[in-house]
Formats: C-alpha cells, structure tokens, sequence
C-alpha cells in the first residue's frame, strides 16, 4: 500500500481505522456511520439468506414429489407435490440463449465504440447503448408481447424451414412465439448494455504500448485487435458476460409478460411453452396458499444460489486477471 | 536488405501543433544513426514519422518527403501498414505480448503476413532469438509466457520479434531507457552486431550511448517549450562529440543545457 510521505507527521490513515481513531467527535461520526452500514449489508444478506432457508425447509418438509426432478407445480394438490426441473431448465436455456446473442454483439459494440468510431460519434453511442439498461423490464415485457412475438413469427417459420433438422429449431406446436427462444431474445437485449459498457472499459484500457506493438509489426485495425486488445480483454469479457448473465437469471417481469408458461421441458426452443424461476414466482405468488408461497420461496432459494456462483465466478475471474494484466508494470 | 533513407523537408504535426519543422537527412544504409536533444525536441516524433507511427496519433500528420531507397513511404498509394513491415520497431519500454508465448511472440510477425510453412516457423524464430542474443537463455522454455522474462530479456525478444520479419530499416525508440546497466550492455552490443544487416536508427537520452553505439550522429533541439523541434546538426559520431559545426550541440553535450 503506497502511504503519501509528507513532512508533518504522518496522519492516521493506515491501517485500521479503529486503532487510529483520534477521538474527534467527526471521525467518530464517520467510522460509525462506515462501520454500520457495512454492517447492516451484512445483517441483510444473512437475514435474506435465513428467510429463505426456513421458508424453503417447511416447503420441503411436505413435499411429496422430488423437489429436482418433478415436472410439475402443484402444492396446493393433495398430495402437495411440486418440483423446480422445468424452472431450473427454462431459467438456463433462454439465459443461454441470451448470451449467445448478446455477448458476441455486445463485443462487437464495444470494439466499435473503442477502437473504430471517430470520437464525436463514441460518445453519443456508448450514451444510447447505457440508456438501454435506463429502460425499465416492465417496458421491455410490454414490447416483447406486443412487438416481438408477432413479429417473430417469420423467424420462427424460417427457422424451422431451414434449421429444423437441429432439432432445437424444429417447431412441432402451434401457436404464437411466446416461446423460450423469445424470451432469450428479450433477455439479450435487456443485458446487452451491461455486457457492453464493461467490455468498453477494458477494450479502453489496453495499454498503449501492447496496442503499438502489434502496429509496428504492420498489423492492420482487425489484427491489433486480435493480438493485443482481445487477449488483454478477454478476462473482462468474460466477467462482463457473467455480470449480464446473473441479470438474465433473475429478470422476472419481461419473461413474465411474454412467455406463455407450461410444465413441459422442451428442446424444440420455439414450441411456446415453459418456465424460469421468477417468471413462476411472479406469476403464481398472490394466489397461493400458505404452502404453496413457502414452495415458490424454496424455487426462489435455488435462484438465489445459482446467481451467487455466477457472480462468484464472475469476481474470481477479475481477480485472476490482475495477474497477468500487469505483465509489464 | 538494409537500405538509405533519405528525409526531405518533412513537417510533422499533432493537430493545430507543428511538433517538428521542416527536417531533411540521409540515413546511410548498415550503420547506426543515433538521435539526440533535450526532451520536446521532437527526436522522437521524427523517429514515428519513419514508419508512419506518427499518424497513428489521433491528429498526427505529416508533410514532406521520406525516400526508403527509390520508395516515398508518404507516396498517394503506400499502404502505412506495408511500410510498418518494412521498418521495424522497438519502444521505449519492452513491449511483448502478454498473454502470447516467447515463440508466439517472435513468430508474430511472420503469422500477420501470412506466407510462411510451419517447419520455416520455427527455423525463423531460433534465428531472430540467436540474432537478439537471446536464444541460450529461453530455448528451454520457448512456450512460456515472454512477460516472464527480465526486462533487458523482453527487450531484447522485442527486438527478436522486429528482426524476425527481416526489415529494411531497425528504429529504436530509446531502447534502453527501462533497463539496468548490465542490460543496457548487452543490447549495445547487440545494436552493434545488427548494424552489420540492417540501418538502425536509435533516440537516445544517454549521449554516453549514442558515443558508444552510433557511427553518426543528430543533434534536435528546439527554440523555446511549445515550438517546433529542428535538427541542428547531424554529422560523424565522432565529430559531433569533438568539434561540432554549431555552438547550440556544443552545449548541449558538455552539459550546459538540457
């Protein structure tokens, strides 16, 4: 840690700063006003954590059916039995979908707004691109089940004219697009600004050396690009696909609004039809009974973890990439 | 292939701000011409000006003429992407690709321009590593990473890297600058065995260096902070350091400015 040397003697702001505490009544104010909302971040992630935790073991306590692999939802049934396979599939597959959309765009943004376009047009652009994310879901729903889903209906049919041997694209159900494909098509676009805006900050930092490296050699504008700016922002592509991917899991109203939910697993991605997490918490919380919103709780737990390990490996990520960043420091 | 360069009236600007005026030389081919003058005096935005780096400066642009044998390298048709694989260069700091391996490294340029056969690969890369003085020190560990390396050892595989694509021209950057001694040693020597196959070029802050190294030598200087950098001199290493033709280079070198 560098420490500013100055002639007076050294002021109390290494180390820990309740050992070095003056006694000043404003340092005391702001250690306590630091310290406690430190703590009550804490306080709310555990309270979070326990709520669910308890809910979650009362809905599982009752039951009947396996809570992983059961493809239905029904714990006000008698036997109550539900389990999360469709959720925990639908949440992955259009999340999946989204990234595999959003992510090479979003890249291929950012390395516009970085490298490419003149200045006066950088800026503008980067502003529209971070106003996307302005945009609140509900909007996004509405626009989804209005806009997109008729008008993907040519999509559909085209891809299943041509594609339909993949046999994800194969469409073997009638009916509008209110299908996992849509909904990873709206999800892309709602992460599309995340994974951008971060993917610009690290094509931005590429240092300027490793950049002339590659142009004294008689690179071209791609080839810097491929030998200096996307090795050195790989890592932080990838942690920006996580950071989009951990909102992709967790949108709720979009996917709500558009998709028309049902407990089948289906590869066929555009048979409407389907689920996630928070589309079926939204959309089955208020009518349901004691045990069934302890049930939708304990799908809400899963989610809850699955985005913890994706914002956890996102973090592991950017800290490995410190290591070899600085290869040159 | 080394081959003369021959600079005519070239002007060199960053925007509205002329950062060099009006300079003209000869560079003679298989010798080194070193570059010196306080800081600002532009020695360095000319250096750019010889492989089209300058331009690459937002705002940076050039008037003027510079001559690689019979080629204006600022001619209506000359791609500044060619001209970079015909005059190398190496920077100020060690500049290998962090993420490539030694070998990767070297072999970089060869891979950009795309003619070569695998088993030429690595015949090139041996030859450009023992051409750098490098090649007894990272045989054993070609596929490492080259940003595990020493300082004086990135550089030198910098230099590695610029000679493997076999350039007309070698400019350096004060190469020197980031490094200990003992590898600022073994680069000199290095410079002095390069001469023999290529014309180097090198800024220097050090004038013990551009003594040691040079067979000519260019003195820049500059009229006041903010104004453009002009080549006052350039003459027989041996001469400028002895009996200079301006009284400004005399100066400068006996340390009484700069």
């Amino acid at each position: 840690m560098a420490i500013t040397t100055d002639n007076a003697p050294a002021p109390p702001v290494a180390g820990k700063p309740g050992a070095t505490s003056t006694g000043r009544a404003g340092d005391k104010i702001f250690l306590g006003l630091s310290q406690g909302s430190g703590i009550l971040l804490l306080v709310i992630m555990a309270s979070i954590a326990v709520f669910l935790t308890y809910r979650a073991s009362l809905a599982l306590a009752e039951n009947e059916g396996n809570f992983l692999t059961t493809f239905d939802w029904n714990p006000a049934g008698d036997p109550p039995v539900f389990g999360i396979a469709v959720l925990l599939f639908g949440t992955i597959v259009s999340s999946i979908i989204a990234m595999v959309i959003a992510v090479p765009i979003a890249v291929g943004i950012a390395l516009f707004i970085s490298h490419y376009a003149p200045r006066r047009l950088a800026a503008p652009l980067a502003y529209v691109v971070d106003l996307l994310a302005a945009v609140p879901s509900i909007i996004y729903g509405i626009w989804g089940a209005l806009f997109l889903v008729p008008y993907l209906e040519g999509l559909n049919s085209w891809l299943d004219e041509f594609l339909g041997w993949t046999y994800i694209f194969e469409k073997t159900e009638v009916g509008v697009a209110r299908s996992l494909f849509t909904v990873g098509i709206l999800l892309a676009i709602m992460i599309l600004p995340i994974v951008t805006s971060v993917s610009r900050e690290v094509f931005l930092q590429v240092p300027r050396m490793n950049e002339e490296a590659a142009l004294a050699l008689g690179a071209t504008r791609w080839e810097v690009i491929r030998l200096s700016v996307l090795p050195f922002g790989r890592s932080g592509v990838i942690s920006a696909s996580m950071l989009g991917l951990g909102r992709a899991l967790g949108e709720t109203m979009a996917v709500a609004t558009v998709l028309s939910p049902s407990f089948v697993i289906s590869l066929h991605l555009l048979n409407p039809g389907g689920g996630t997490f928070a589309q079926n918490i939204a959309a089955k919380f208020d009518e349901a009974n004691e045990l069934g919103r302890d049930a939708l709780i304990a799908s809400g737990l899963v989610l809850f973890v699955l985005t913890l390990l994706v914002n956890g490996a996102a973090r592991l990520i950017i800290a490995r990439r410190k290591e070899y960043s600085g290869a040159n420091a | 292939m080394a081959k003369r360069i021959d600079v005519s009236g070239l002007t060199a600007y960053y925007g509205s701000h002329k950062a060099i005026d009006d300079i003209s030389m000869t560079v003679e081919p298989r010798s080194v011409t070193a570059f010196i003058g306080p800081s600002g005096c532009g020695k360095s935005t000319f250096l750019r000006t010889l492989n089209r780096m300058h331009e690459v400066t937002p705002g940076g642009r050039v008037e003027g003429k510079v001559m690689l044998d019979d080629e204006n390298l600022y001619g209506k048709d000359v791609d500044p992407v060619a001209v970079r694989r015909t005059v190398g260069m190496v920077f100020q700091r060690p500049n290998p690709f962090p993420t490539m391996s030694i070998f990767d490294n070297v072999a970089a340029g060869l891979r950009l321009n795309g003619s070569y056969k695998k088993n030429q690969l690595a015949e090139v890369v041996e030859r450009s590593l023992k051409g750098a003085n490098l090649w007894n020190e990272v045989k054993d560990r070609l596929n490492k990473p080259g940003s595990g390396l020493s300082g004086g050892q990135q550089q030198r595989l910098c230099i590695a890297r610029a000679i493997a694509v076999e350039p007309d021209v070698l400019l350096m950057d004060e190469p020197c600058s980031a490094l200990d001694p003992i590898s600022t040693l073994a680069i000199e020597d290095l410079i002095s065995e390069l001469k023999e196959r290529f014309t180097i070029v090198i800024v220097t802050h050090n004038m013990q260096q551009a003594a040691r190294v040079s067979d000519r030598t260019a003195f820049f200087n500059l009229a006041a902070v903010g104004q453009p950098g002009k080549l006052v001199e350039i003459d027989e290493t041996e001469r400028i350091f002895s009996n200079p033709s301006v009284q400004a280079t005399e100066d400068y070198i006996s340390g009484r400015f700069g």
